[in-house]
């Protein structure tokens, strides 16, 4: 078998214990034929960006429900360029208001979804994002 | 330079890449895992299974902390969970009770799904434990899927494979079978805080006994017990540890009892007898592949399609098909020396 499987990190970076949606998503990734490693509540950007890089990961996802988001992101992003992993995508999820929206986009992350979103269309457009 | 070189030098990323190579089996990674082969053979490989559960990754992280605490080995941890069998996914979740190995850089924790293959662990997981081995990771740790039959694969694979087992959970002494037992180098009762304990260690201890009867003599023509029973010299009989993976209790006693069994390895000859035994069923299998493709490509076109019709057919029985297809003309045969008269 030589077809690349797509690796995926799914974290939940910072302090809230919203873990539903990292565990839907883990699954839908899953059942959609993904190989998704799932590292549990409370990481560290260190952490996480270790993981992605032992993992060797095409894609982390980060679920954030806590509002940390803009001090979580940048950091992460930061640490998997300093690792070489610059080619990996990042998807994050969570309570996300749309002011942070353009400023996460310029930082370089794929695809942003809040409460509701659909499980298909986020692996259709992880799916997108490898062909490029 | 080459990527192999990279791992050799010790680079995580590079390491990780071709982790990634060697899992797929790509053309890339069976190149280097040729050119990385002189580099292994030094690491001491060690296997943990057991029911779904048990406890396997937690005790995994106490392992290595501990490993790490006693001296500067560099180790490495294959943990393996299942593919789901309808859409070839699977979530990787060993990791959860791993975290407080991270920030350590001379531990390196690779999580595998196991694609299809059946007995706990995935075709390429030895693959991945060579690659570690010459990267010099001295201790490698291979969490297989818990699934609590008889993982002989593990067993083949490392040098030490520890049973984990937990009250409550097989707690029915026919969850205790001999299967497992056959393969445990050594025996952990992890969750030694929950009742049961000592239900599970009495169920243990007698299947261990079950497993390796006491030996008798013969005296006068009757069977006779020798009462002050002593194993032979070199067997080893896998000990019975108990501990508790959340806080670290009788973690010691395992290493201890993994270090005494990695001596038996080594003094009794066995070390060296399933080293050979492993290499030369790779080999094997490896001559087998190799023969096959040859074969098939040196057979007419469509010869072993129509001779498998016949066989579906039942009109041809599969010896005679081998047997038809070995005989068969073969057009362009793959090495040009002739055939001696
Ligand atoms: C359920 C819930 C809880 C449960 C959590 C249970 C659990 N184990 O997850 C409990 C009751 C424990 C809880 C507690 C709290 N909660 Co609460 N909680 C919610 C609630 C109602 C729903 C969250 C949920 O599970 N949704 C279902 C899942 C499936 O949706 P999701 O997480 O949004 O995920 C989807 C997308 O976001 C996206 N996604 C998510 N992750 C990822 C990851 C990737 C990689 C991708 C691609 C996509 C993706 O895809 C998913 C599928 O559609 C929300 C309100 C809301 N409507 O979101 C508040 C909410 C998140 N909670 C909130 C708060 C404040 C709290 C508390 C601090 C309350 C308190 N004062 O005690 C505590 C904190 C607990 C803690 N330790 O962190 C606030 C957060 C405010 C903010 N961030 O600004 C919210 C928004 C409520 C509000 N309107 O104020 N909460
Ligand atoms: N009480 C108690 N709980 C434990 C102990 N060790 C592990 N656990 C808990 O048991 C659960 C399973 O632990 P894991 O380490 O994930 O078990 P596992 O065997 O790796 O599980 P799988 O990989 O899913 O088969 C977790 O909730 C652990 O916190 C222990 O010694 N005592
Ligand atoms: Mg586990």
């Amino acid at each position: 078998m030589s077809e690349h499987m797509i690796r995926v990190l799914v974290a939940k970076p910072g302090l809230d214990g919203h873990d539903r949606g990292a565990k839907v998503v883990a699954r839908a990734l899953r059942d959609a034929g993904m190989e998704v490693i799932y590292t549990g509540l409370r990481q560290t950007p260190e952490m996480i960006a270790e993981a992605a890089l032992q993992e060797d990961v095409d894609v982390v996802g980060l679920s954030i429900l806590s509002g940390a988001h803009m001090a979580l992101a940048p950091r992460i992003m930061e640490l998997l360029k300093a690792n070489g992993q610059d080619q990996v995508k990042v998807f994050i999820g969570g309570i996300i208001p749309d002011e942070d929206m353009p400023r996460l986009k310029a930082m370089g992350i794929t695809g942003i979804y809040g409460p509701g979103a659909s499980t298909e269309e986020i692996v259709k457009e992880i799916r997108e994002a490898m062909k490029s | 330079m080459s990527l192999t070189q990279q791992v050799l030098k010790g680079n995580r990323l590079a390491l990780s890449r071709l982790l990634t190579l060697v899992e797929n089996n790509s053309p890339e990674g069976r190149a280097a895992l040729a050119e990385l082969f002189s580099h292994t053979g030094k690491a001491h490989l060690i296997g943990v299974t057991g029911s779904p559960g048990t406890g396997k990754s937690s005790l995994v992280n106490q392992l290595v902390l501990q490993y790490r605490k006693m001296d500067q080995k560099k180790v490495a941890v294959i943990a393996v969970d299942p593919s789901s069998p309808f859409t070839g996914g699977a979530v990787l979740g060993d990791r959860v009770r791993m975290r407080d190995l991270s920030g350590d850089d001379g531990v390196f924790i690779r999580s595998m799904a196991s694609r299809g293959s059946v007995g706990g662990i995935a075709q390429t997981t030895a693959a991945l434990a060579q690659v570690f081995d010459a990267a010099g990771y001295e201790i490698v740790i291979i969490e297989t899927v818990g699934a609590g039959q008889s993982e002989v694969e593990i067993a083949r694979l490392a040098h030490t494979t520890l049973v984990v087992e937990a009250p409550g959970l097989g707690d029915d002494i026919q969850a205790i079978k001999a299967g497992i037992l056959e393969i445990a180098d050594v025996l952990v009762i992890n969750k030694a805080d929950r009742p049961g304990v000592e239900h599970t260690e009495r169920a243990l201890r007698s299947s261990l006994e079950l497993a390796r009867p006491v030996s008798r003599v013969y005296h006068h023509g009757q069977a006779m017990t020798v009462k002050a029973h002593k194993p032979p010299p070199n067997t080893w009989i896998p000990p019975i540890n108990k501990t508790i993976a959340t806080d670290g209790s009788g973690i010691a006693k395992v290493i201890e009892s993994i270090a005494k069994h990695m001596q038996y390895l080594r003094t009794s000859g066995e070390w060296n007898a399933r080293e050979r035994a492993r290499l030369r069923s790779e080999t094997e299998a490896l001559v087998r592949d190799t023969l096959m493709t040859q074969f098939l490509e040196g057979l007419p076109e469509g010869a072993f399609e129509s001779a498998l019709e016949r066989v579906f057919s039942h009109s041809l029985s599969p010896i005679e098909a081998a047997q038809f297809l070995a005989q068969t003309e073969r057009p362009q045969t793959p090495r040009a020396t002739k055939e001696q008269p």
